[in-house]
């Protein structure tokens, strides 16, 4: 699939300048209040900022450049993740002006009725409301969405797809919607607008690329929770250890107690910043995946369902198989020799422009070294297939080759006074069992023998599935086919279940038994009679070639039309939730080491003893408690990459993919910081900052 | 330590283990309604009377806040009831000895350890209780606060199994069943076990008698004769250690020579402590149709409890670098025990000591043979630590269960997240609801814990740390005595129950402040932990496929201890080094 969108680089210069200004305008506490994790940080950087300021007027015992230093990096804290949000925002701005230039206002042809040749009037495009009608003449833009009513045409939609290729948009049918900010390239269309102003698909996507309407997710929000309540039981920790340090002091008879400016870092370091900073640009990270997928979600939830999806209903026409039968075997009748079969099948389908046809031309060539002839040079009649015979063929040099379905070649047999043998019979049964499809070949009064037409598996499908059912996936095949060719073609593809002459209904009754039974389900669609069942669906992709209706009832649209891109959609919802978890337990271990850092320095003074605890040895107190302060803020930095890009999802199940993630990110995170702190400590002492 | 210690520990630990599955097994067919090995033909009329008599349709479903009222009413009922007994003693039969009516601060203390199923013990038994108050008081909520807790699990459990339902079962069925089929059969079984040992059973008035070596006091009297102080002793015991109460008879509680005679009855009274409790993970695993669930909790709690109990025995064996230096003997061999045998009972020893101090910590029993005081700074730090984990490693009977499930939530979101899927236990799906509930009961108690310690050091600490003696609860200086109080509100913050002594609590602010903290314990988390039940209950089974995280490997078990731990040490890290932490650091700078 030929596709002009490119992977945006992490770092574009652009995007990282307008997010480093982006960083310091998301300092306003309204902006802050919505994270309860920094907006701690930020209350803390301004409490120290305060007493840094007051300890340079009326100098006390911890010196002003201490307190300031330590508060600089808490303001630095606030920053770096204020930068990861702005960050992940940016790519979408980027994203969202490109579209948003697609979107200049046209003019529209305004018709009075839907018809050709109904009166038309020049409108702009920003005042067409819903069921108005327009004209698109070749060149003109489409100027709203709409539904084709009338006409066919051919339309460029790269500006949204990025697909160059131009599709046919016609009325009725599968193909009749239209986007706003496509152009007619060829003919014309009548086209009824079903959305208002501010409404389209364009705008909504603006709108979900921006982040503009971004709310939290399911998941998101449970882990806010968690991640308040962990700061709720630190802020406690720290509070409460000003009374117990005062108790200490007066029980000791030395030191001084902790001073505020040592437990607001403490604080800091503890409470889990890494993923509290981290957590609004994961989630906007894993909107983008979504759209350099060229899938555009309808809301966050649906990216987070996708990650839960249990069953996988997927069409077989175009996304198991390919889109056409192909011809993959010739069986001659008694007494006929395969190369006379081959011929014949050959000059049958010479002028038949169907892929079938085609495919069995492409067949004799290759297996038969029969090369391609022209009817025209032979001096041929084509016979093209009609509804009354249902056969094809030629008359050539006294012959009538014919070729089509068992039925109807067999009343022609019959009619030129001759009979099907029973082994014609026979292979035109065994094709049907194994799912195949059979052409009769018949020369006048004989039959020639089989052709067997099938469906074929796309290449690289049954690996899909395979790793389907390690994620715990489950794949279900729908068809139109009767039940045994559909079970001939499910096990040849390996999908788990299918369902045979499926109907709407039949569709919709197989997602409710799915989710009855507590499974939560996926399905693609593009057609009207689709919209049903995906509005039942738990993640429901609409292909952006299907009808408006479609698009309405699903919950995310794929640009590319694709119908296998379902799988990839699920590895970006596994995506999102891994890099959360991930981050969380490595923000929560990060905090062994900051102890072991700030405990023997924060009561130095009062108890020596516990400088025992100092197993990375830092130099002094202050560069211990600046060197884990500073950490804590350079590795917000440092995870920006992984929040923007997700940790990679694996199919490998379950249970695999916790250990690898507890050994990355738990025990990871318990090691890096203790060298990453003794790292700052050392630089620290040797640029003499401290 | 000798082999004999290892010995010692490793068949605690076995037998524990192997009794697990059969009692398990058969508390699940209580809860389930199913036929009780014949208990029924015993107890069943009584059963049905008590249904008959107070009304109760048993069949009835109750929603969870419905349950939870049910619960909070009787429990305050029980909570009343305790109170007027012992402000009412004085005037009531079966007190030989006179005591009189006890203070107001002191009955509220009391009555709250006691519904709360904290046993913290504000008096002393055989100077301050009279006999009825010990049984009809004391016994009764012995019993009625363990199987209350019980309750509150089966309806957790009864949340995780039901689907798209809005009940968790009936409490007034789980109350009575509990009582009737668990803890009075095996409180019998014990209390005859005990009395086989030597431990008392009477109701005689205190007993005078002449000592065989007369003491003589500072002031030159001589002490020539003792009074032994008596009771229905092993009827309490039992209870007090099957159903993680832990108040004891006497004020010495289990290394009294009449609560606890022998090393046979030391370990039947240990065994007691945590037998349940263990047996409950069993229970777990049947009533959610998969026992390797439950095995999986109960190896949680080994792999935490283990190695903490090993760690204390080998701190105590140690001894005290102070005694070495002087030369003093401190190994074990024939003659001695060798470590540090101060508090300790020498029929006992180090390691049933050490055992001890750790199964009636982690479980929120609270009763000792050893003074934890007196144990060494790490030594005594292990304990502390197994209380301010929450109570979850085996914890009180059903409150453990159930607030280690908490724990799992947790640890099952952090997982489910990343594995990528929205998390799940047991097909339920932990959201927002569930994160918000487990999240309370995680942050109530260090919140009481520091909190409450705070107030207290700042209060009547402070003072005596600068030298205020008068004013003072606190008897020893230093790091210590921040120890002792840390270790009393983490036991009430906890409801263990169980102290560090050498803090005088009898006194109006400690009295007040614990019991506050031990209903806030209590209660703050029953009531969330049924609505999670309600919750879960109400929403729909996820069928278990290759994607979801599967919650019995040895792998999840890391995952949850690892929670466990963490979240622990992390919030009560700066405590500990303030106080036993620095003491173990000034112990081994001075020698």
């Amino acid at each position: 699939m030929a596709t002009t969108h490119k992977a945006r680089p992490l770092f574009d210069p652009p995007i990282l300048r307008r997010a480093v200004i982006d960083a310091f305008t998301k300092l306003d506490p309204r902006r802050q209040l919505r994270n309860p994790v920094m907006f701690t940080v930020f209350v803390g950087s301004i409490l120290t900022t305060g007493l840094g300021i007051d300890a340079l007027i009326t100098p006390g015992a911890e010196s002003a450049a201490f307190i300031l230093g330590v508060s600089a990096w808490l303001w630095f804290t606030v920053l770096f993740a204020n930068f990861a949000e702005a960050m992940a925002e940016g790519r979408g701005k980027a994203q969202a002006d490109t579209l948003r230039a697609t979107r200049r206002d046209v003019q529209a042809k305004k018709l009075s009725k839907p018809e050709y040749n109904a009166t038309r009037s020049l409108v702009s495009a920003s005042t067409l409301r819903k069921d108005d009608v327009v004209l698109v003449e070749a060149g003109d833009m489409i100027p709203s969405d709409g539904e084709v009513v009338e006409g066919v045409a051919s339309v460029d939609e790269s500006a949204i797809t990025g697909e160059s290729a131009p599709v046919i948009r016609e009325s009725g049918g599968d193909r009749s919607s239209v986007t706003g900010g496509t152009r007619v390239l060829s003919d014309w269309i009548v086209v009824r607008v079903s959305a208002n102003p501010g409404e389209t698909f364009l705008d909504r996507m603006i709108g979900l690329v921006e982040g503009a309407k971004r709310q939290k997710t399911p998941n998101e929000i449970a882990l806010d929770i968690l991640l308040a309540a962990m700061t709720i039981i630190f802020l406690i920790v720290c509070a409460t250890l000003l009374p117990f340090s005062k108790y200490s002091v007066a029980a000791a008879g030395q030191g001084s107690p902790i001073t505020v400016t040592v437990l607001v870092a403490l604080l800091v370091c503890l409470i889990p910043t890494t993923i509290g900073g981290l957590l609004s640009a994961i989630g906007i990270a894993g909107m983008d995946r979504m759209i350099q997928a060229n899938v555009i979600a309808m809301s966050g939830r649906a990216v987070e369902a996708a990650g839960d999806v249990d069953v996988l209903l997927l069409d077989k026409t175009g996304t198991i198989t390919m889109g056409n039968r192909q011809a993959v075997e010739f069986i001659p009748a008694d007494g006929v020799d395969l190369p006379h079969l081959a011929d014949s099948a050959q000059l049958a389908s010479l002028a038949d422009e169907t892929p079938e046809g085609r495919s069995v031309v492409v067949l004799a060539k290759d297996r038969y070294g029969l090369r391609g002839r022209n009817v025209h040079d032979l001096g041929a009649t084509f016979i093209p297939f009609t509804a009354q015979t249902r056969l094809s063929g030629v008359d050539f040099d006294g012959r009538k080759i014919r070729k089509g379905a068992a039925q109807s070649v067999e009343q022609f047999v019959i009619g030129n006074g001759g009979s099907f043998s029973s082994d014609v019979h026979r292979h035109v049964d065994g094709i049907a069992r194994q799912g195949g499809t059979p052409l009769v070949v018949a020369d006048g009064a004989r039959a020639l023998g089989v052709i067997n037409l099938k469906d074929i598996v796309k290449g690289g499908i049954k690996e899909r599935f395979i790793e389907l059912r390690q994620m715990g996936i489950k794949t279900v095949m729908i068809t139109g086919d009767n039940p045994q060719t559909a079970a001939a073609i499910a096990a040849e593809a390996g999908v788990d279940d299918f369902l045979a002459e499926a109907t709407p209904e039949a569709k919709l009754k197989m997602i409710r038994d799915y989710q009855a039974g507590g499974r939560l389900v996926a399905m693609t669609g593009d057609g009207t009679n689709d919209s049903p069942a995906l509005a039942q669906a738990d993640v429901a992709v609409a292909m952006n070639s299907g009808t408006q209706a479609a698009k309405e009832a699903g919950n995310m649209v794929d640009l590319d039309s694709n119908p296998t891109k379902l799988i990839e959609i699920v590895e970006i919802g596994k995506q999102l939730l891994m890099t959360r978890g991930a981050l969380t337990t490595f923000s929560l271990a990060n905090d062994v080491a900051k102890y072991f850092a700030i405990i023997p320095a924060a009561f130095a003074t009062t108890y020596p003893v516990l400088n025992k605890l100092n197993v990375m040895g830092l130099a002094t107190p202050s560069s211990a408690i600046l060197s884990a302060v500073i950490f804590n803020a350079l590795i917000i930095v440092a995870l920006i990459p992984l929040a923007l890009r997700g940790v990679p999802y694996r199919a490998v199940g379950a249970a695999r993919l916790l250990r690898d993630n507890l050994l990355i990110y738990g025990v990871g995170g318990l090691v890096v910081p203790f060298f990453g702190i003794k790292l700052i400590d050392v630089l620290l002492v040797t640029l003499r900052i401290v | 330590m000798t082999s004999n210690a290892w010995m010692q520990l490793i068949l605690y630990f076995a037998v524990l283990g192997l009794l697990a599955k059969p009692l398990g097994w058969y508390m699940a067919r209580v809860y389930l309604g199913q036929p009780c090995c014949g208990m029924e033909r015993v107890f069943g009329w009584l059963e049905r009377s008590i249904y008959r008599v107070a009304n109760i349709d048993e069949r009835h479903e109750m929603g969870w806040r419905q349950y939870a009222v049910a619960v909070l009413l009787f429990n305050a009922v029980g909570f009343f009831a305790v109170y007027a007994l012992l402000r009412l003693q004085g005037m009531l039969p079966l007190n030989p000895q006179q005591f009189a009516a006890c203070t107001p601060d002191l009955a509220f203390n009391t009555a709250a350890s006691f519904a709360t199923n904290t046993n913290w013990q504000s008096y002393a038994g055989e100077t301050t209780l009279s006999y009825l108050s010990q049984m009809l008081g004391l016994t009764v909520q012995n019993f009625v606060s363990a199987a209350s807790g019980m309750a509150v699990l089966v309806a957790l459990i009864r949340g995780l199994t039901r689907r798209t339902t809005a009940t968790i079962g009936n409490f007034w069925f789980d109350l009575v069943r509990s009582t009737l089929y668990i803890l009075l059969p095996l409180s019998i079984v014990v209390a005859l076990l005990l009395v086989s040992q030597g431990v008392i059973q009477n109701f005689r008035p205190y007993a005078t008698v002449n000592v065989l070596q007369p003491t003589v006091a500072s002031d030159g009297t001589k002490g020539e004769t003792q009074t032994l102080a008596l009771g229905p002793a092993a009827s309490q015991i039992a209870i007090k250690q099957l159903g993680t109460n832990g108040g004891g008879f006497f004020n010495v509680n289990s290394a009294h020579p009449f609560e606890n005679p022998t090393p046979i009855s030391n370990f039947v009274e240990l065994l007691s402590i945590l037998l349940i409790a263990a047996a409950l993970c069993y229970t777990f695993g049947v009533m959610v149709g998969d026992t390797r669930q439950g095995w999986a909790l109960l190896a949680a709690m080994y792999v935490i409890i283990v190695p903490l109990t090993v760690f204390t025995a080998w701190q105590e064996q140690n001894g005290v670098p102070a005694y070495t230096a002087l030369s003093v003997d401190q190994t074990a061999h024939v003659d001695q025990p060798g470590g540090n045998m101060e508090g300790k009972e020498t029929r006992f020893g180090i390691v049933n000591s050490a055992l001890w101090a750790s199964a009636t910590t982690a479980a929120s029993n609270g009763s000792v043979n050893a003074m934890h005081d007196s144990f060494t700074p790490l030594g005594g730090l292990v304990p502390m630590w197994l209380i301010q984990l929450g109570e979850i490693v085996f914890g009180g009977v059903g409150s453990g269960l159930y607030g280690m499930l908490m724990f799992v939530i947790v640890a099952v979101f952090i997982a489910g997240l990343m594995v990528g899927r929205t998390p799940e236990y047991l097909g339920k799906k932990i959201e927002a609801y569930e994160m918000k509930m487990a999240s309370l009961v995680i942050l109530i108690p260090p919140l009481v814990v520091l909190v409450g310690t705070a107030i207290a050091v700042i209060g009547p600490g402070l003072d005596y740390a600068a030298g205020n003696e008068i004013k003072s609860n606190l008897n020893n200086p230093g790091a210590h005595g921040f120890s002792e109080v840390l270790y009393a509100f983490s036991s009430a913050g906890n409801n263990n129950g169980s102290a560090f002594a050498g803090l005088t609590t009898n006194e109006p602010f400690n009295n007040l402040a614990l019991g506050l903290a031990m209903l806030a314990a209590r209660y703050w988390l029953m009531i969330p932990t049924l609505a999670i039940a309600g919750s879960l209950a109400r929403k729909k089974f996820t069928p278990p496929s290759a994607g979801t995280l599967p919650t019995h490997r040895p792998l999840f078990v890391a995952m949850v201890v690892g929670t466990i731990l963490l979240v622990g040490a992390l919030t009560f890290v700066p405590a500990l080094a303030l106080g036993p932490i620095v003491e173990h650091l000034q112990m081994i700078a001075a020698s």
